[in-house]
């Protein structure tokens, strides 16, 4: 540092020694305060608050009970998005990675899900169900692993085929599989899933993971969500449902989803891994962020582009200070 | 007097190093002045105190919300409306905090040993992010359910999603109510006070003599 800039340095961290104005920090902050609420309130009265009320099994039984009952089997089959998801969940996939580093696998699990029990075969085990259900869920419990693979990979192929008509498919040797499907989207229907799922045979819980990793596995919630105009392929994550503002203030981390190659899900390896690099590059650009009193060039900046002269041009039109030469 | 003589006697004492430290970088003469630099004559600078503002109608609002429930403004109109003014309030909170950082950066706010100034302000605004957030996840509507779905994923492919699981209501919930503001709250007051105690950053070039009375 030079020692004209050392001077500067210190004058700039000493106390003003210069003109002053009258200042009076408690009144400001009153007035603000007024002034804040009342904005609020303002907006509160004339636009309220979005609330879209929450999505149900029963809702999705309803208004696609051919895509429940096409979940419920892949739940048994083991082919759903949750059923192949790997960490923290279950150890069925890798997980993303981030180069050579595979913190998601790394992580373990935390939060077991077994896709076929947990929301298929308890559930159904936890209420009485009629006589044939009933059967269906006894020789399922009681068969071996080969067979309800052999059944439940079947019955899910043969779905497919017919792109998840169910009165379409065409018969063959499921096992019990389509009851168990069958008798899964009657309590569905009635109502009787949403409690069962939540409480899971117990009587406190606030945790809802299994609730949205089966709605997740559906068409369901991805429907709702893309009507909403919410997916993250169109700056969804800054989005509120209805015409209200979002989370605006995500508009960098969404942008990265749009561009390549973050959004070449299919065919980069970066973007095959985006959730792990868009969270990895957020993280340094927030570190940036944090340091940018040391980063030299950016810290630069705003001493290069005269903005400054805007903000303080009273000042400097009093005092005579001229702007810098351009090098 | 006997109290002063004990200050004198005892410095090493841990209670009153650190009084007389207060005393020596915030008096009261900092925490509450009555004057400003001359300089300080934009209205840029109204954005800092107007996101304090914002944000203790966000706290006044939230409490009130605590006390009643997740989903008490699902079926109640007073609760609607406390809904909206919490609503409002963190859109308005985030509007002036993002004018007061664009502010400061072109003010380059960090000179003159201003550093931690700018390092808390910023943390405060990667908290911020991070409570709202969590708000978002605690509405108990379709908009929690959504973005609970989408944001696992991206928790999860970096390991975090193990222990900060956004599909957990109650634990987003207590994350939202208690832990986070509490550091934000922490962190906007030693904030506040590094300003007051390093007073507001003077303008560019402000001692820079030579461009006195240079092409005006």
């Amino acid at each position: 540092m030079s020692a004209d800039k050392s001077a500067i340095h210190s004058k700039e961290s000493a106390p003003w020694q210069g003109k002053v104005r009258r200042y009076d920090i408690v009144k400001e902050g009153v007035i603000a305060l007024l002034i804040v609420s009342l904005l609020t309130l303002t907006l509160s009265i004339f636009m309220g608050s979005p609330d879209e009320p929450s999505l149900t099994f029963k809702g999705w039984a309803a208004s696609n009970s051919d895509n429940f009952y096409t979940t419920a089997v892949q739940e048994l089959a083991g082919t759903s998005e949750s059923a192949g998801y790997g960490a923290p969940y279950n150890d069925a996939g890798v997980g993303l990675n981030l180069g050579p580093l595979w913190l998601q696998k790394w992580a373990g699990i935390h939060h077991p899900i077994n896709s076929a029990n947990d929301f298929v075969i308890t559930p159904l085990g936890e209420q009485q169900q009629p006589a044939d259900v009933a059967a269906a869920l006894s020789t399922w419990r009681s068969a071996a692993v080969v067979d309800k693979q052999k059944w439940a990979v079947d019955y899910d192929a043969a779905l497919s085929a017919v792109e998840g008509k169910v009165s379409a498919v065409e018969s063959g040797d499921y096992g019990p599989v389509p009851t168990l499907a069958k008798g899964l989207t009657a309590m569905a229907t009635s109502g009787a899933l949403d409690g069962l799922l939540l409480s899971q045979g117990g009587f406190f819980q606030t945790d809802h993971t299994k609730q949205i990793l089966f709605f997740g596995d559906g068409a369901y919630l991805d429907d709702a969500g893309t009507a909403a105009n919410l997916q993250g392929g169109t700056w969804g994550m800054m989005n509120e449902t209805g015409r209200y503002p979002g989370q605006a203030w995500l508009w960098l981390y969404s942008f990265w989803y749009q561009i390549p190659p973050f959004n070449n899900e299919e065919s980069h390896p970066i973007g095959a891994n985006a959730d792990a690099y868009i969270l990895a590059l957020m993280g340094v650009m927030s570190l940036g962020l944090v340091m940018i009193p040391f980063i030299p060039g950016v810290r630069s900046l705003p001493i290069r582009i005269p903005l400054h002269r805007a903000i303080w041009r009273q000042y400097y039109q009093t005092e005579g200070i001229g702007k810098r030469k351009k090098k | 007097m006997m109290s002063t003589k004990l200050e004198t006697q005892k410095p090493d004492m841990w209670t009153a190093r650190l009084r007389q430290s207060w005393q020596k970088n915030l008096p009261i003469e900092k925490l509450l002045p009555d004057t400003q630099p001359a300089y300080v004559a934009s209205w840029i600078y109204v954005f800092g105190v107007l996101t304090l503002s914002a944000l203790a109608v966000i706290i006044a609002s939230g409490v009130v919300l605590a006390f009643e429930g997740p989903s008490w403004y699902h079926i109640s109109d007073a609760g609607r409306f406390v809904n909206s003014l919490h609503f409002w309030s963190v859109q308005l909170f985030f509007f002036f905090m993002v004018v007061h950082l664009w502010g400061k950066f072109w003010m380059a706010a960090w000179r003159g040993k201003r550093q931690a100034t700018w390092i808390t302000g910023s943390i405060a605004f990667v908290v911020s992010i991070a409570t709202a957030f969590t708000g978002y996840l605690t509405q108990t509507n379709f908009d929690s359910q959504w973005i609970a779905f989408e944001a696992k994923d991206g928790f999860n492919s970096v390991g975090i999603g193990a222990w900060f699981t956004v599909t957990n209501l109650g634990q987003m919930l207590l994350m939202h109510v208690a832990f986070l503001p509490l550091v934000l709250g922490l962190i906007t007051v030693i904030h506040v006070l590094q300003v007051r105690r390093k007073g507001v950053v003077p303008p560019i070039d402000a001692f820079d003599q030579t461009l006195k009375g240079v092409n005006k």
